[in-house]
């Protein structure tokens, strides 16, 4: 898939139809099962070429995910597709028992994740899939931050040998990757870009935002780290330590509950790891969502371009760099 | 597949088998104190029929990709599982002595990790969706295997149960077989009291479902029914088998206190003399 690097892209899961499309070519036990969801997920090209590698359940996310493990221990490979909030709340304990008890390789495919339906209210939002799926056990867990690494975790669920679970929106991105000819991995996670003041771990779709707000702060002088952690499990400890050390202030962001997410996840990995760091944790905190389009709801939640350069100026203020504290 | 009358002695050796069973599943919950004493007891005799006549697997082809399928759905049942399966020579009957130790491979649910049982379960109402999956793959991979599902009637109060049935119906899967244990009791009380499922036989045939009603404990209409499945092509069929929880224990049937109970040794004393007389009984048939 080519890398745009100006302009909108697809939205994610525009790329989840090419690319099972480009896999299923020349691998024969690729599924697609879904539950009323081919058109949500924008999976008309793929049932048209494969019509006979659909697999249609219904508005019944338990089955779903249950039939998916049946034909995955008969070695098909099985790639579930539905609205995040439905597949990882009403079909846990299928996840929980069939999928991971069981040890069944299928590839869970959250679409239209986080808060992507917008203002269709918090039936609608997953923002607690993070922490479900990170605590049911033999479940990674990765949230594509652009086209690339779309592409890449739809190519790594494929090629791996367990379940694996993708979280995808419905906005178009752009790339956050650049031009630059390395393959996007989402094992790992990558610097963007890089600066001694400020750190911001991203995942998912905040990490465009996380760019946006590290260009407003270069104009004032302030550098600022990016990473892109599309995997929230397991996680990258070894970038997220080695930022951590370089930087006088560190700030995560997710489309995702403050509660059990990639915020606390690093929090957590920090504090074991004995590494002091200023922090703050963005996500959606623990109240009634406030309604509106997704990216309105982020910005008032301090995940917007501004609000996140303010907050990042806030905590070096009151962090100054060391050479002038000694 | 022979049965009935033609091979009456055969039918007495597989009754016999049946009968000690029992016995091993009140040892196994004897040796950990603890286990679903009364739920084994009614599913054993399906089970001995189907490991022993129906079931084309063996201890070589257990990871075969064209054998047949199995998957209990009421996973706590599984001490009738793990002495049926040690029976048929597909599990290790040395692992029976760690059944609830620390460590063990064998918990109180059917579980994966034992060979021989292909998924693990133990939360109601998934099995037959698993089934589902096992039987579209293979119709699409053009294998004759059939996919055997059991369930107990309690169990069928989960929601899960009935979207399964529906999709087995729409994707027209003759070569799924759903059995319910119709024991008439679950662990408060009588079904019929916690939450009334029946008609059964009404609701599978309005899902599209073949249904036979049959008594469990008949080994010969155990065997005749699942062998003869589908009997109407691309259609998947329901085993209503009725039964009695505690099947073959006196005190133990139709008691709703024996779902959990471990038997003291008088009251072992008396389940091995029940079966004992089952088994001079049934000799004495032949």
């Amino acid at each position: 898939m080519s890398r745009p690097t100006a302009g909108p892209g697809l939205a994610n899961l525009e790329v989840l139809d090419a690319t099972l499309r480009d896999l299923a070519r020349s691998d024969p036990a690729i599924r697609v099962l879904t539950a009323d969801s081919r058109v949500s997920g924008r999976l008309g090209p793929f049932a048209l070429e494969f019509p006979d590698r659909v697999v249609e359940l219904g508005i019944a996310e338990q089955n779903l995910v249950g039939v998916a493990a049946g034909l995955a221990s008969c070695g098909m490979k099985p790639f579930v597709v539905s609205p995040a909030c439905f597949l990882t709340a009403r079909a846990l304990e299928q996840i929980k028992v069939d999928v991971g008890y069981s040890g069944n390789s299928v590839r869970l495919i959250g679409i239209s994740a986080g808060i992507s339906y917008g203002a269709l209210g918090a039936s609608h939002h997953s923002i607690a899939d993070f922490a479900a799926l990170r605590a049911t056990p033999g479940i990674p867990v990765v949230a594509p931050a652009d086209n690339c690494e779309a592409e890449a975790a739809i190519r790594l669920a494929a090629a791996v040998d367990g379940p694996l679970y993708v979280r995808l929106g419905k906005r178009a991105l752009r790339c956050v990757h650049g031009s630059a000819s390395e393959p996007v991995a989402v094992d790992r996670a990558t610097r963007l870009r890089t600066g001694a003041d400020l750190g911001i771990i991203a995942t998912g779709e905040t990490v465009g935002i996380a760019l946006g707000a590290a260009t407003a702060l270069a104009l004032d002088g302030v550098e600022t780290t990016v990473v892109s952690m599309p995997m929230v499990r397991p996680l990258d400890t070894a970038t997220l330590f080695d930022v951590a050390r370089r930087v006088r202030g560190l700030v995560v962001t997710e489309e995702h509950s403050v509660h059990g997410g990639l915020g606390e996840a690093c929090a957590a990995a920090l504090m074991t790891e004995g590494i002091p760091v200023r922090f703050r944790a963005l996500g959606i905190p623990d109240e009634p969502i406030v309604n509106g389009p997704q990216l309105d709801v982020l910005a008032h939640y301090g995940i917007g371009t501004d609000p996140l350069a303010a907050l990042a100026r806030e905590l070096l203020d009151r962090n100054p760099p060391r050479s002038s504290t000694l | 597949m022979t049965t009935g009358d033609d091979d009456v002695r055969a039918d007495v050796g597989l009754a016999v088998r049946a009968a000690r069973y029992r016995l091993d599943v009140l040892d196994l919950i004897r040796s950990a104190g603890g286990g679903h004493t009364a739920g084994s007891l009614s599913c054993v005799d399906v089970l001995t029929v189907l490991y022993e006549r129906v079931l084309r697997i063996s201890p070589e082809t257990l990871r075969h990709p064209e054998r047949d399928r199995y998957v209990q759905s009421k996973g706590h049942a599984v001490e009738a599982l793990y002495v049926v399966l040690a029976g048929a020579g597909l599990l290790d009957r040395a692992l029976l002595g760690t059944y609830l130790r620390f460590g063990t491979k064998l918990v109180g649910h059917a579980t994966s990790s034992v060979p021989g049982i292909e998924q693990s379960t133990g939360a109601l109402g998934h099995g037959l969706s698993i089934g589902v999956g096992m039987a579209i793959a293979g119709r699409q991979n053009g294998f004759g295997y059939r996919v055997f599902v059991l369930l107990g009637d309690g169990e069928l109060a989960e929601g899960s149960v009935w979207e399964a049935a529906m999709s087995a119906a729409h994707h027209g899967l003759g070569n799924l077989v759903a059995i319910v244990d119709r024991n008439r009791h679950q662990i408060a009380g009588p079904t019929a009291e916690i939450m009334n499922s029946e008609p059964l036989a009404q609701k599978f045939a309005a899902f599209g479902w073949t249904v036979h009603e049959i008594d469990g404990h008949d080994l010969v209409q155990i065997e005749r029914t699942l062998s003869s499945a589908p009997a109407v092509p691309g259609r998947p069929t329901v085993v209503l088998a009725d039964t009695v929880k505690g099947s073959g224990i006196s005190y133990m049937e139709h008691d709703i206190r024996w779902h959990h109970r471990v038997p003291d040794d008088e009251e072992y004393a008396i389940a091995r003399r029940d079966v004992e007389n089952r088994i001079a009984e049934l000799r004495g048939r032949a």
